[in-house]
């Protein structure tokens, strides 16, 4: 897909440190000051905002239905344009995306994208519950609805097509939870081992506590805008060059096994005997990526991106990315981990802000999260943001995000870029 | 009109049960009765009762769904109503040793996903009579069905076929952590 809208940028950023339970403030004070943060970044007032998407996911977990009009009442954008988004763990990913839409469109100049959850006001058992509705309630969810077993079976079966060891996955939490030390915004910054993590209580085989991320309270905003604007209110906007989205269906039962979408650098004989997705791949992840780079002239992920924070809500679903984003080839998720390749230092450094494994997942503010995180990458201000310099990659010119929903029935890709 | 400066509310004595004051935590209850319909799906939990697994096949381009829909995802044909046999594979499986709320009771249970010949699509069940480290890829199993029946898609579940223990020497696979 061509995107022949306006050129879109993202202009400032801000979020709350996500915790566990931040029963002192509610979720209106926690956008405030993320908001807050924003705003006084490129000292902007209300008056320049506008408009505005609401990113939130669950109603039941906070027990208020329209959260999103008293966020923006809160924040004082009455009576300005605003909508809520919501698709499952891509809220985020897909409300950034719709503030895109709304710069793209000439409909606004500058609009700012909110995002939130407040999942603490349950107890985390009774939140996987919430969660596990968003799966097919007449097939699924009586049968054992558990977020974790649905993608611990997709782990078994990628280990199964593919070799994946539960070692390599339990890199990842290695790699997230290191990165996350430097990031003041994690929640779980650790130094682990592959002993570690194995150990820790099994969740559901192959998967133990530490290849899952953390239901979190939280909040994160984004402000966008065009590129007159941009530039009036920053030296140093960052475009975002390029965004796709992919679904695929809610029950992942009914995934089909057909023909893998390839990305320009595969061929079809590079998998002559695959049956894709199946329950081992994202065809969600594949396919809004596909349209992503072809937005943003993507044509050799691996050596055109140079970092990436994707949804790692599991360890595996960090490892299937990889290979769904292509920065390597489908069966290949496993090596690229034991090569080193995400790591900070190595050739696409992979979630350097810890990933939500590190940081949380407080739902709707998550895939707006990564966007913050990456925007201070690209402009080179991490050392402002997180005072240390430790996380600052050296020359970053081209950032990817990716939000991820359900067992991958929305996944988003949004490239962002230096301007040149 | 009844003017009354001295109308005073009525007051419960039922109270409100509090977690802590600062800041101020109050318990809130919150429980609703549903009328669900399992409306094009009905077909399906009836059959139950007779231990007979429903799926569906598209009439235009017979692609099998083990987990029924009436409508082709493939090609938006109508499909119809055929009986699954009732041995089929595991394709992928896992055991939860936690769980939602409500499921918390029942674990460790484990979660099959289910393959079946002639059929194009999966379906997700519980499996019984085996532990995580028993279970693998390509297991045979069999369809058992509830006497009593919930109406629920756990009204199936499955067991190991006769003699579907792993060969010892497979892969050197050993499926404990
Ligand atoms: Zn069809």
């Amino acid at each position: 897909m061509k995107h022949k809208g306006r050129k879109v940028y993202m202009v400032s950023g801000g979020v709350t440190k996500f915790a566990k339970s931040t029963p002192d403030m509610d979720f209106r004070l926690r956008v405030k000051k993320a908001f807050d943060y924003a705003m006084n970044d490129v000292n902007l007032t209300l008056e320049d905002i506008d408009g505005s998407v609401a990113s939130y996911f669950s109603d039941h977990f906070q027990r208020q239905l329209m959260a999103g009009i008293m966020v923006q009442d809160y924040l004082g954008l009455t009576p300005k344009p605003s909508k809520r988004i919501e698709g499952g763990g891509a809220t985020g990913g897909l409300a950034f995306q719709s503030g895109y839409e709304a710069i793209a469109s000439g409909r606004m100049d500058t609009c700012a994208v909110y995002g939130f959850e407040s999942m603490s006001h349950v107890n985390t058992w009774k939140g996987n519950e919430f969660i596990a509705l968003a799966s097919d309630t007449n097939f699924d969810y009586p049968v054992g609805g558990f977020y974790t077993g649905y993608y611990a079976m997709m782990a078994v079966r990628h280990m199964h097509e593919f070799g994946t060891t539960v070692e390599q996955l339990a890199k990842v939490s290695i790699k997230n939870h290191a990165n996350a030390i430097d990031n003041p915004y994690s929640q779980s910054p650790m130094k682990l081992t592959v002993d570690d993590v194995r150990k820790s209580p099994m969740v559901s085989y192959p998967l133990t506590r530490l290849d899952v991320c953390t239901m979190s309270d939280g909040a994160a905003v984004a402000i966008l805008a065009s590129e007159e604007k941009a530039f009036e209110i920053t030296k140093h906007p960052i475009e975002i060059t390029g965004i796709g989205t992919g679904t695929d269906t809610m029950r992942l039962a009914d995934r089909p096994f057909g023909k893998v979408p390839l990305l320009p650098n595969e061929k079809a004989s590079d998998y002559k005997n695959l049956k894709y997705p199946g329950i081992h791949s994202f065809r969600a992840g594949r396919t809004a990526a596909k349209e992503a780079y072809a937005a943003a002239g993507i044509t050799d992920p691996i050596n055109e991106i140079d970092a990436v924070e994707l949804h790692d809500a599991y360890t595996s679903s960090e490892v299937q990315t990889y290979e769904d984003l292509g920065l390597c080839k489908y069966g290949e998720g496993g090596q690229f981990i034991d090569e080193g390749k995400s790591k900070l230092n190595g050739k696409v450094p992979v979630n350097f802000s810890g990933g939500l494994l590190a940081c949380g997942h407080p739902v709707g503010a998550s895939g707006i999260m990564q966007g913050v995180f990456m925007f201070w990458q690209l402009q080179k201000t991490i050392k402002k943001h997180f005072k240390s310099d430790k996380l600052q990659l050296n020359n970053p010119r081209r950032g990817l995000i990716h939000s991820h929903a359900g067992t991958g029935t929305y996944v988003t890709v949004s490239v962002m870029e230096v301007p040149k | 009109m009844t003017i009354n400066p001295d109308a005073k509310m009525e007051e419960s004595q039922n109270g409100t049960e509090i977690y802590s004051t600062d800041p101020l935590v109050v318990k809130s209850t919150y429980s609703i009765d549903y009328i669900h319909s399992y409306a094009q799906d009905s077909e399906f939990f009836r059959a139950l009762g007779k231990k007979k697994l429903m799926g569906s096949r598209c009439k235009k381009c017979h692609y099998g769904y083990a987990t029924p829909r009436s409508h082709c995802m493939m090609c938006g044909a109508e499909t119809e109503w055929v009986e699954l046999p009732t041995k089929g594979k595991i394709h992928s499986y896992t055991t939860c040793y936690f769980g939602s709320e409500v499921f918390l009771p029942q674990t460790p249970f484990n979660l099959v996903l289910v393959e079946f010949d002639g059929f194009d699509s999966l379906f997700m069940a519980r499996l019984i009579g085996a532990e995580q480290e028993d279970m693998y890829v390509g297991m045979p199993i069999v369809a058992k069905f509830k006497r009593l029946q919930s109406f629920s898609p756990t009204d199936v579940y499955f067991v190991p076929a006769k003699g579907s223990e792993q060969p010892s020497s497979s892969n050197g696979k050993k499926k404990r952590r």
